[in-house]
């Protein structure tokens, strides 16, 4: 019986729900783990069962799977003491591995986004300089960061599943692999290389050479009774699509990408391919290869770096830009 | 019962709901709760960070509040989004987006009633912490477990294999949806429902009759209040939970129906120094009290608020079942357990509701998006019903298609007030004399699993 802890931070519940997404899988493995905590499925209090405990304690475990970034100080709180109490430290999707979507919010200094949600939101009944705060300094709720970062920012993490959230066959995967106690085999390439559509390649120099991005405000050619290998790949139709620096395995081993199947672009939710250390300027790269002019896209960050907003090139940006 | 020796208890997390939440129970010198207040963990930001993305953006950005209920976030958002642009989608696709929050509702309420809920009344309040959960569920009634897992799963996949990606979705688009709904799906899909409706049925039936009547007696223990409703109804005055006005009942039964966009004139938020959730109220009111048996200015949402404000159900079998229910509790109905009731005629009603959208002829046509839109300055307030309750989105753009403002209203903010108001009562009720439980304290969070936060 192998004891598993779990915990969701910066977190939409949303991992938690692609781990229910095992299905019957989940069921079987079951009677191999005992889960010890897990806020979500699990009654485990942090304070003592009876809440009368001063200190934040955790339940020892083998495992421990943490979903979401850090975004506050309990969040902070709650990692480190899974740190001490897991053997094996698992992020689990996108959040907990880069810090996410939610991360774009280091794109935004966080006394705006208190003040607009308490002082400026047009449904408060009281606006302006004389709304009531919430005041985690005088009361028992926790400060807010001033950056949502991912796990390995904090503690050491000593597995990765990526998505968001991960295809379920990753997370059997993982788990499995522990149980098993063998490396786990997870995605490598880009969501390109599992993508059906078909390429045309380079363009030719002339027309082609410098369109402007378009938006999603426009439709995408495609036949919908055909398969998806009859449609034109979406950035070569000029879309912005993140495949090309976006970590494959959203569709599990043999699927297709999962946007790309709904004939939507990719926004980058796996998280970078492990080989773009930079997909900013990657993707430039990959967009200038389809002869679109990458100047052109409005709104950089919130395009390439949906969901890479706290990586450390951006925060030194943020820092300059501040000094 | 143990003898407290704190005055003060942090019952954190609180467990089996989405949401990361804390309540602090204090109490006064003869051991009895003087106050009790949930606080909500954290503010993430969403409001603020979407602004300066493009609108069109918006539905796939969103949908990260919530992996329980992304899909109520994509569609909520999109309606604002095309309000703002001045667009309006081609029918099929408004068809197409309904049949999806059903589907999508489906399993969600699967989820909430057997692995966050029933633990509770199946294993009972005072089963030990570490049995009270779905595996404890598995471990005794195995048969029922299994097939809440499989029915649950049957629709997530069926979603995904139509959609591409049920959690975190992206087929609403701004203008439509994103591809047509083809013939040999449309029969798969139908399959998946007729199973799903059969297990909705069942499911129903083994609440009303087994699982909840002996818990009602307690709950009404554990105090009842009387409050204001939200819901949307449709034009007869049904539920509706893809479009149609909102309903605002208050304390006293009276109902006003508005547009969602004149949301402002009848809902205000307040702040509270002890939680980052705001506190949604009544604006004739004047205010918001937390507290007796008939609060000031507190109104509730979610399937009770839903079935209180409606007339009844557009479909049969969902409105038999509301004809039982309103001969046995009348209307309004106020009791907190019986919220689960509500949701379960709603996961009828949900199942009916997609089978009648899979059988329109519209539902399979080819013209699902608007072929191209001018992005443009305006304002739009778009709402769905999500299974936490209402939620409403007000966005305002830029020239470019920008957002410039984006205001966001959930279901689980709308029942700030009443959840902290229902877990205060309860606590005042079971924690006499410094004399308190583990089954007690499980019984306060009950009230608050009733609400699906
Ligand atoms: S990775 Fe995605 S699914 Fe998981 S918590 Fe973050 S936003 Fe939610
Ligand atoms: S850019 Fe997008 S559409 Fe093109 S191959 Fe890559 S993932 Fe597929
Ligand atoms: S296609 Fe891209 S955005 Fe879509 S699910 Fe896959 S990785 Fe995420």
């Amino acid at each position: 019986m192998t004891t598993l802890a779990g915990e969701s931070l910066n977190s939409c519940a949303g991992c938690e729900v692609a781990l229910l997404n095992l299905g019957e899988t989940l069921l079987d493995l079951l009677p191999q783990i005992q889960i010890v905590h897990l806020p979500v499925l699990v009654d485990n209090k942090y304070y003592g069962q009876l809440g009368q405990s001063s200190r934040l304690t955790l339940p020892k475990a083998v495992v421990g799977l943490v979903s979401g970034g850090i975004r506050n100080t309990e969040h902070l709180e709650l990692l480190h003491a899974m740190r001490e109490q897991v053997d094996v430290l698992v992020a689990l999707g996108t959040c907990a591995a880069t810090g996410g979507l939610p991360a774009l919010a280091n794109l935004t200094p966080e006394k705006s986004i208190t003040e607009f949600a308490f002082t400026q939101a047009p449904s408060l009944a009281v606006q302006g300089p004389n709304a009531p705060m919430p005041q985690p300094k005088n009361t028992s709720i926790p400060e807010i960061l001033p950056q949502c970062l991912p796990l390995s920012a904090h503690v050491k993490v000593d597995m990765v599943i990526p998505g968001c959230p991960p295809h379920p066959e990753w997370i059997a995967e993982g788990i499995l692999s522990l149980l098993e106690g063998r490396p786990a085999a997870f995605p490598s390439r880009s969501v390109c290389s599992s993508c059906p559509t078909w390429r045309k390649g380079t363009p030719g120099n002339g027309s082609e050479g410098n369109r402007p991005v378009r938006r999603m405000l426009e439709q995408p050619s495609y036949d919908p009774e055909a398969p998806l290998s009859s449609m034109q790949c979406l950035l070569e139709q000029g879309f912005m699509c993140l495949g090309p620096v976006t970590l494959a395995g959203c569709g599990g081993r043999t699927g297709s990408p999962k946007c790309i199947a709904a004939r939507t672009p990719c926004r980058g939710c796996q998280g970078p391919a492990l080989s773009s250390s930079i997909p900013s300027v990657e993707y430039v790269a990959a967009l200038t290869a389809a002869g679109i002019n990458g100047a052109t896209m409005p709104d950089k960050p919130g395009y390439i770096s949906r969901f890479n907003a706290a990586c450390d090139a951006l925060l030194q940006l943020r820092e300059s830009t501040r000094a | 019962m143990v003898r407290l020796t704190e005055s003060h208890l942090r019952i954190a997390p609180l467990s089996r709901i989405e949401g990361h939440a804390a309540l602090d129970i204090y109490l006064d010198d003869a051991g009895n709760v003087a106050d009790a207040r949930m606080s909500v963990m954290s503010l993430r930001g969403f409001e603020s960070f979407i602004q300066g993305r493009p609108a069109e953006e918006l539905p796939r950005i969103v949908t990260r509040i919530c992996g329980i209920c992304p899909w109520h976030h994509h569609l909520a958002s999109t309606k604002a989004v095309e309000t703002a642009m001045g667009v309006t989608p081609p029918p099929t696709a408004v068809k197409l987006r309904e049949l999806c929050q059903m589907l999508a509702t489906i399993p969600d309420k699967i989820l909430h009633f057997y692995f966050l809920a029933a633990p509770d009344f199946v294993l009972g309040p005072d089963a030990p912490a570490a049995q009270r959960n779905v595996v404890g569920l598995a471990g005794a009634n195995p048969d029922l477990a299994r097939r809440a897992v499989k029915m649950r799963y049957g629709m997530q996949m069926a979603l995904e294999r139509f959609t591409g990606k049920a959690i975190h979705p992206v087929a609403v688009l701004v203008g439509g949806f994103s591809k047509p709904l083809l013939e040999e799906e449309r029969r798969a899909l139908l399959a998946n429902v007729a199973e799903a409706k059969q297990f909705a049925l069942d499911s129903m039936a083994l609440a009303r009759e087994t699982l909840l009547p002996p818990f009602i007696k307690q709950f009404q223990d554990m105090g009842e209040y009387a409050s204001g409703y939200l819901g949307t109804v449709d034009a007869n005055d049904n539920v509706q939970l893809y479009d149609g006005d909102l309903c605002l009942m208050d304390n006293t039964g009276v109902r006003t129906r508005f547009a969602p966009k004149d949301y402002l004139t009848h809902i205000a938020e307040e702040t509270a120094e002890w939680t980052w959730l705001k506190f949604p109220y009544m604006k004739k009111a004047g205010g918001l009290k937390l507290e007796g048996q008939n609060p000031l200015g507190l109104y509730r949402t979610n399937a009770l608020a839903r079935v209180n404000v409606a007339q009844g159900f557009a479909t049969p079998l969902a409105q038999k079942e509301l004809d039982i229910f309103r001969k046995e509790f009348g209307r309004p109905v106020h009791l907190v357990c019986l919220y689960h009731w509500a949701r379960l005629m709603e996961l009828v009603y949900c199942c009916e509701r997609a089978e009648e959208l899979l059988h329109d002829p519209e539902i399979t046509g080819r013209e699902v998006r608007l072929a191209s839109i001018a992005p443009k300055a305006g304002e739009g307030i778009g709402h769905v019903e999500a299974p936490r309750g209402t939620l409403v989105y007000h966005i305002r753009t830029d020239d470019a298609g920008m957002v410039t403002m984006a205001n966001i209203i959930p279901g689980t903010t709308h029942n700030n007030a009443g959840m902290n108001l229902s877990m205060k009562m309860a606590a005042q009720k079971l924690i006499r004399h410094g004399e308190c439980s583990e089954e007690i304290l499980n019984k306060v969070e009950m009230c608050l699993r009733a609400y699906d936060p």
